[in-house]
C-alpha cells in the first residue's frame, strides 16, 4: 500500500475545487471543518442521479422509481455498514446533524422529558446541541446542565460524573470539538451513563470521516452526522439511533412515506426509519452520501488517521513557533484542527489578510458562544485540516500569519 | 487582484492603534448598542447632545476588528461639534461611500477623511465592520438602544 504522502497528490487530483485559483494564487482550503470539499465520484453520482433517474423513492413502480429506490436504499445500507450499526433501519437520513439533535430532541425529548428532569451537555458544544435542548427545557421546564472543561480543551471527568445526577434523564454532548478540535472520551461517559440507564446522544459532525466510528462498540444510544463535512453534499446527515429508541420515539412531522394506511380517522405510521422520513427526501444528497462513503472506504482510515496524526503535530508545532499566537485547545487527543488568536490582531483581520494569500481559514464563533465567553474571548482564526492538506499548507499558513503580524507591527 | 493594503491602509491602523473617544462616558443624552452577531463585534455610542442640537461629546466602547474600530473611531472624531443634522448627513453620504454609490474624487461631500473606507466594498464581508458603529450612532440619535447588523 502506498502511504499517504507518496499518495497525497493523487488523491488533491480527485478534488476540482482545488484546481481554482482564489485572487491568482493556489487555494489553500483550511477550512474543513465547516465543510469539506468534493470529491468529483460524488459529484458524479449526484449528477448521475439528476441526468439518469431523477425519479422519486419509494413510489413508482415504474423502472426509474425503482433505479433511485434501490440506489437511495443502497447508500442507506453503506451508511449503516460504515458506522457498524447492527440493521440499516436505524439509519434516519435528515438535514444534517443539526437536523438529527432536534429530531431527538422534538421526538425523545419532547415524549420521555418531563419538568425537572435534567440533560447535561459540556462547555464545548456547538449551539446546535445546545439550542435544541434549550427549546425543550423551555416548552417542559426541564433544565440544562453543563459540564466544565479545562484551560486546555478536555472534560473535567470528575466533575462530569458529579453533574450525573438521578434528575439526569440525557447526556448530549460532542464527540470532537469543531473549535478545539478535541475528542472526547465518549466511549467512558457512554458507559458512566448507562450504568445509570441514562441514554447519550452524541454529535459526531467533526468525527465521522477523520477516524472509524462503530456506534455498537460506542454503545451511543443517538448519533448525529452531517454529510458535506465528510466530502458529501450539503443538506443531508444522519440520525443513528438504537432500533428500541427509534420504535418508542414518535414521529414530528407528518406527511408522505412516514405512513403505511391514512384514513380522516385513523393513521399508522411506517416502521422505522421510515416514519421519521416525512416528504420526498434529499435523493441526490443521499446518493452522494452513500458515494462519499465509498470514497473514505477507498482510501481506508488507516492512511487517513496516519496522515491526520502527521499533519496535527506538524501544525501544533509549527503554530507554537509564532511568536504572539496563541493555540486555543491543546488537547492531547485532538484531530487537525487549531484555533488561535494573535496579540493585538483580531481575528476578522487575520482572516482577511490570509486570504489575500489564498488561505481560507474561518473565523469568528465558530457557532459556539458559550465555549468563546469560557475562554474571553470574542472569536478565534480556526485552520482545520483533511486529508488532501499537506505540511507545505502549513507552510503557507505560517508564511500568511507573518503577513498578519507585519500589516499590525 | 486587491491587494490588503488598500484596506488596512495607515490611518485606519492607526485608529485601530490609538482609538479616539474610546470608553464610556459618564453623562450622556443618547447612547445604544450595536452587535454584529456574526463575528461578535460589539460597541456602545454614547452622545451628548445639547439643547442646540450640537454633539457636544461621542464616545464609544466594545471591541471588534480593526475595520470596526478604525470606523467607529473616525466616526467619533468627524461628529464631534457636529449637529445632529450634520450627522444625519454624514451617515447617509457614508453609507454611500461604502456602497460604491458615490465617487469620493467627483461627487462633493463632507466626508474628509472618512473616505479611506472607500475601497471596502471590495470586501463584502468586511462591509458591516465599518458600518456597525454609524448604524448604533444613528441608533442611539433615533433612541433605538439595541442595533444589530442582521435583520
Ligand atoms: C460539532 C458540530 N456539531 C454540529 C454541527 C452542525 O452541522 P450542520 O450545520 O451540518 O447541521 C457542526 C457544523 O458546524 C459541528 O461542527
Amino acid at each position: 500500500m502506498l502511504t499517504m504522502e507518496t499518495n497525497i497528490s493523487k488523491i488533491r487530483q480527485d478534488f476540482p475545487a482545488l484546481k481554482r485559483l482564489v485572487r491568482g494564487r493556489d487555494l489553500v482550503y483550511l477550512d474543513n471543518a465547516a465543510t469539506t470539499l468534493k470529491p468529483q465520484s460524488v459529484i458524479d453520482a449526484i449528477t448521475h442521479y439528476y441526468t439518469d433517474l431523477s425519479s422519486n423513492v419509494h413510489r413508482g413502480v415504474h423502472f426509474l422509481s425503482e433505479e433511485s429506490t434501490a440506489r437511495f436504499e443502497e447508500a442507506r445500507e453503506k451508511v449503516s455498514q460504515f458506522i457498524s450499526a447492527r440493521q440499516s433501519a436505524e439509519i434516519v437520513f435528515t438535514r444534517g446533524t443539526t437536523d438529527a439533535i432536534n429530531l431527538v430532541s422534538q421526538s425523545y425529548g419532547k415524549t420521555f422529558i418531563k419538568s425537572g428532569d435534567e440533560i447535561l451537555i459540556t462547555e464545548m458544544e456547538h449551539h446546535s446541541n445546545i439550542v435544541s435542548w434549550q427549546i425543550l427545557c423551555k416548552e417542559k421546564g426541564c433544565v440544562l446542565k453543563v459540564a466544565p472543561i479545562t484551560d486546555e480543551g478536555e472534560l473535567v471527568m470528575d466533575e462530569f460524573e458529579k453533574l450525573i445526577g438521578p434528575k439526569t434523564k440525557m447526556i448530549a454532548l460532542v464527540y470532537v470539538s469543531n473549535v478545539l478540535g478535541t475528542i472526547n472520551p465518549v466511549k467512558d461517559i457512554i458507559r458512566l451513563a448507562h450504568e445509570r440507564n441514562i441514554p447519550v446522544l452524541i454529535d459526531g459532525a467533526q468525527a465521522v470521516g477523520q477516524f472509524p466510528v462503530d456506534v455498537v462498540d460506542l454503545d451511543c444510544d443517538f448519533f448525529a452526522f452531517s454529510a458535506h463535512k465528510m466530502f458529501g453534499p450539503t443538506g443531508v446527515g444522519v440520525l443513528y439511533a438504537k432500533a428500541e429508541y427509534l420504535n418508542l420515539m414518535p414521529p414530528i412531522q407528518g406527511g408522505g412515506d412516514m405512513i403505511l394506511s391514512v384514513s380522516f380517522d385513523k393513521t399508522t405510521y411506517n416502521t422505522i426509519p421510515y416514519k421519521f422520513e416525512a416528504g420526498t427526501p434529499n435523493i441526490a444528497g443521499v446518493i452522494g452520501l452513500g458515494a462519499a462513503v465509498e470514497y473514505i472506504n477507498q482510501l481506508g482510515f488507516e492512511s487517513i488517521v496516519q496522515h491526520e496524526k502527521d499533519i496535527s503535530a506538524y501544525l501544533t508545532q509549527s503554530l507554537g513557533e509564532v511568536e504572539g499566537l496563541k493555540i486555543i485547545g491543546r488537547a492531547k487527543n485532538k484531530v487537525p484542527i487549531a484555533s488561535f488568536v494573535l496579540d493585538h490582531v483580531h481575528p476578522h483581520d487575520i482572516g482577511t489578510i490570509i486570504d489575500e494569500e489564498g488561505v481560507a481559514v474561518r473565523t469568528g464563533h465558530h457557532c459556539a458562544q458559550p465555549l468563546m465567553s469560557r475562554y474571553g474571548l470574542p472569536a478565534t482564526a480556526r485552520a482545520s485540516f483533511s486529508l488532501y492538506n499537506t505540511k507545505e499548507e502549513v507552510d503557507i499558513l505560517i508564511k500568511a500569519i507573518e503577513k498578519v503580524k507585519a500589516v499590525f507591527k | 487582484m486587491t491587494d490588503n493594503r488598500e484596506l488596512y491602509q495607515q490611518v485606519i491602523l492607526e485608529h485601530n492603534r490609538k482609538p479616539r473617544n474610546f470608553g464610556k462616558i459618564e453623562t450622556y443624552t443618547h447612547r445604544a448598542h450595536g452587535d454584529n452577531p456574526l463575528c461578535g463585534d460589539a460597541y456602545d455610542v454614547y452622545l451628548s447632545i445639547n439643547t442646540d442640537g450640537l454633539i457636544e461629546e461621542i464616545n464609544f466602547d466594545g471591541h471588534g476588528c480593526a475595520i470596526s474600530k478604525a470606523s467607529a473611531s473616525m466616526m467619533t472624531a468627524s461628529l464631534k461639534g457636529k449637529t445632529v443634522e450634520e450627522a444625519e448627513g454624514l451617515f447617509e453620504e457614508f453609507h454611500q461611500l461604502i456602497m460604491k454609490k458615490m465617487d469620493p474624487n467627483k461627487d462633493t461631500h463632507k466626508l474628509g477623511k472618512l473616505t479611506v473606507f472607500s475601497g471596502i466594498w471590495q470586501y463584502p464581508a468586511r462591509v458591516k465592520c465599518a458600518t456597525l458603529s454609524w448604524h448604533t450612532m444613528k441608533g442611539a440619535l433615533n433612541h433605538t438602544s439595541e442595533i444589530t447588523t442582521e435583520v
